[in-house]
């Protein structure tokens, strides 16, 4: 079973982080958020693996605190 | 041709008169659900009252899409042909973000089954054949307008208390079916749980007869231009009906949104200035998925929407309805007869639990897709749809409603794990598929099963004595053999038997009263078979010792 790789993994962290960022040059919030989310889609089709998918939606949540009761899943 | 509604015919009670006697099954409720129970309770051999509030069927054509299985179950009850000769069939949904198609989806891809995916037909139509057919079987009672306004029950019986036009009687029973609807009357008035949700949304659905040659495939679309910002699901029925279903949102006027005035400008834009029609019948609805805990209390079984509720999209409600209908009505003959105890009735309880489980987690998660209550849900929804129109992954997470398929009672206390390795979908627990055979009872297995416990052996295994000792028993099986040298045997004519069954010489399933299968072997061995049968009927609890 895979687990969630959390080591470095990317052969160009920089070139990567760069162009995340220009994914988003000229968009407004909303359309930021849109292709954030079809990008989550994509990736989480690319690694098929739920038990990854959980873990890393789990790595992400974490520390992350709620505000209040109703905002909770 | 426009549906008239039958007023059945009210009649004094009996019991009024002093007479009337104790029995040993009543219904509550002549909808779907009710009406099926009956049917399978008097085919059963069981003689079953219904009382009803209410003369006539359904007003307005509410659920109008009919599951495979429903009509797999009407043809066992006699009314199949019926209604898929009535209903339109239909196989193909299609999804559209805007105007633009973002997938299609086919039910029923392969061929080799008797019964379309679905047929679309209004309510009322089912009702009425269901109450022609159990108005044919002398066991049954239809009692119209006598309405329930008391319930109790004790260690030995059940005391209905009936209102009607002459006066208030009572009634006993052994065992009360309550398939008495969504706002359940029975389950008021014993203050029985139903715990779930209630989504802000609202819906108009307006069905409207024109001709048009639209083909007779579920539509959906997700913001279209011609009604923006929501969603519409558009239904073919018979009689030129067309059924037009509006999400309007939280904030909408029920009251106002049901006039004409405001609906047919939103048929207008969809159909188009010049579309010629007329408009049938509209309601403003919301929805609500929640069920109760237990299904079964004591020596009541509640059933259909007074024991669940889920959203329409996924056409789950009567489907399923009709499913626990099926599951109950075997079982309670049997207890009934005294060839089983109560003990089985909490497996109705059990895997009906695990359906309506099973059925509200689709819907709402339909729901959730089409209602995002959320922004992020929302933006999640919108990517998704974005992504369905060049990329096939997405058009999986397309969610318009999984439509309804039987449930799998994968966990079922009757089921016997299998110890042999097989390939297929046909685990216990599943409903037997059908498929194309020659045989004395016509051109389809399913019908070959019938309504009783079956040994569908494969070749030439079970010897006739063998099958006499299994016909004996204390729960008859019947044994049905398909291929190999007997006479009898059913041929397996394009070979599609074996393919659903995995089927090999020698393998043989044991098939349910329901048509689920509860246990299958590689090899027949008549220990197996005769436990495997206690165990489907709560005769035997001890878990199945590992050979």
């Amino acid at each position: 079973m895979a687990s969630l790789i959390t080591h470095p993994n990317l052969p160009a962290p920089d070139d990567f982080y760069e162009a995340l960022i220009d994914l988003h040059r000229g968009l407004t919030e909303a359309q930021s958020a849109l292709v954030n989310a079809k990008l989550v889609l994509l990736l989480a089709n690319h690694v098929g693996d739920t038990d990854v998918l959980r873990a890393a939606m789990a790595a992400a949540r974490e520390d992350v605190v709620v505000a209040s009761p109703e905002d909770s899943p | 041709m426009a549906f008239t509604h039958p007023v059945y015919e009210y009649r004094r009670a009996p019991e009024l008169a002093g007479q009337g006697e104790h029995r040993g099954a009543i219904v509550v409720g002549a909808g779907p659900v009710g009406l099926t129970t009956a049917i399978d309770l008097a085919q059963r051999g069981v003689a079953v009252l219904v009382l009803d509030d209410d003369d006539t069927v359904s007003v307005g054509s509410r659920a109008i899409c009919y599951s495979k299985r429903t009509l797999e179950i009407l043809d066992r009850l006699g009314c199949g042909e019926a209604i898929a000769a009535q209903g339109v069939s239909w196989q193909v949904g299609k999804v559209y973000q805007g105007d633009t198609l973002a997938y299609h989806f086919d039910l029923l891809p392969d061929s080799g089954h008797r019964r379309p995916a679905f047929v679309n037909l209004q309510q009322y139509y089912l009702e009425a054949a269901l109450v022609e057919r159990a108005q044919a079987l002398r066991n049954v009672e239809l009692r119209w307008r006598h309405q329930v306004v008391a319930v109790a029950q004790d260690d030995a019986r059940v005391t209905v208390g009936v209102d009607t036009a002459d006066g208030r009687y009572d009634l006993t029973c052994d065992w009360l079916v309550v398939c008495d609807g969504a706002r359940s009357p029975v389950r008021r008035m014993l203050g029985l749980d139903f715990e779930g949700q209630v989504f802000r949304d609202r819906f108009l659905i307006a069905d409207i007869r024109m001709t048009s040659d639209f083909p007779a495939e579920r539509r959906f679309w997700f913001n279209p231009p011609f009604h923006p910002e929501h969603s519409v699901l558009l239904h073919r029925q018979p009689d030129n009906v067309w059924r037009v279903d509006f999400q309007l949102g939280w904030d909408a006027d029920p009251e106002a949104e049901k006039q004409p005035e405001r609906i047919v400008p939103r048929l207008r834009a969809m159909l188009g200035g010049q579309a010629q029609f007329t408009l049938e019948w509209a309601s403003v609805y919301t929805f609500q998925c929640r069920r109760m805990r237990r299904f079964r209390h004591g020596r009541l079984l509640f059933a259909g929407d007074a024991a669940h509720l889920v959203s329409p999209f996924g056409a789950r409600g009567a489907n399923s309805g009709i499913q626990d209908a099926e599951n109950v009505a075997w079982k309670l003959a049997l207890v009934l007869r005294g060839d089983a105890s109560s003990a089985l009735l909490d497996s109705y309880d059990a895997e009906r639990v695990a359906a309506a489980d099973e059925n509200l987690a689709a819907s709402t998660r339909a729901t959730d897709f089409i209602t995002p209550k959320s922004a992020v849900s929302r933006v999640f929804r919108d990517a998704v749809l974005a992504l369905a129109r060049r990329h096939p992954f997405a058009r999986t997470l397309v969610n318009s409603g999984r439509l309804s398929v039987p449930a799998v009672h994968r966990d079922s206390p009757l089921n016997t794990p299998d110890t042999e390795v097989f390939e297929g979908a046909l685990v216990p627990g599943a409903v037997a598929a059908d498929a194309p055979v020659a045989g004395p009872h016509g051109h389809w297995l399913l019908p070959c099963l019938g309504g009783d416990f079956t040994l569908l052996a494969f070749g030439d295994a079970v010897t006739t004595t063998d099958a006499c000792a299994l016909a004996q028993g204390a729960v008859p099986c019947r044994v049905v053999r398909v291929g190999g040298a007997r006479p009898d045997a059913l041929v397996d004519r394009d070979g599609l038997v074996a393919a659903r069954y995995d089927g090999r010489d020698g393998t043989c399933y044991l098939v349910r009263p329901d048509q689920h299968v509860c246990a299958r072997w590689r090899a027949f061995d008549l220990a197996r078979v005769q436990e495997a049968l206690a165990r489907a009927t709560a005769r035997l609890v001890a878990p199945t010792p590992v050979r």
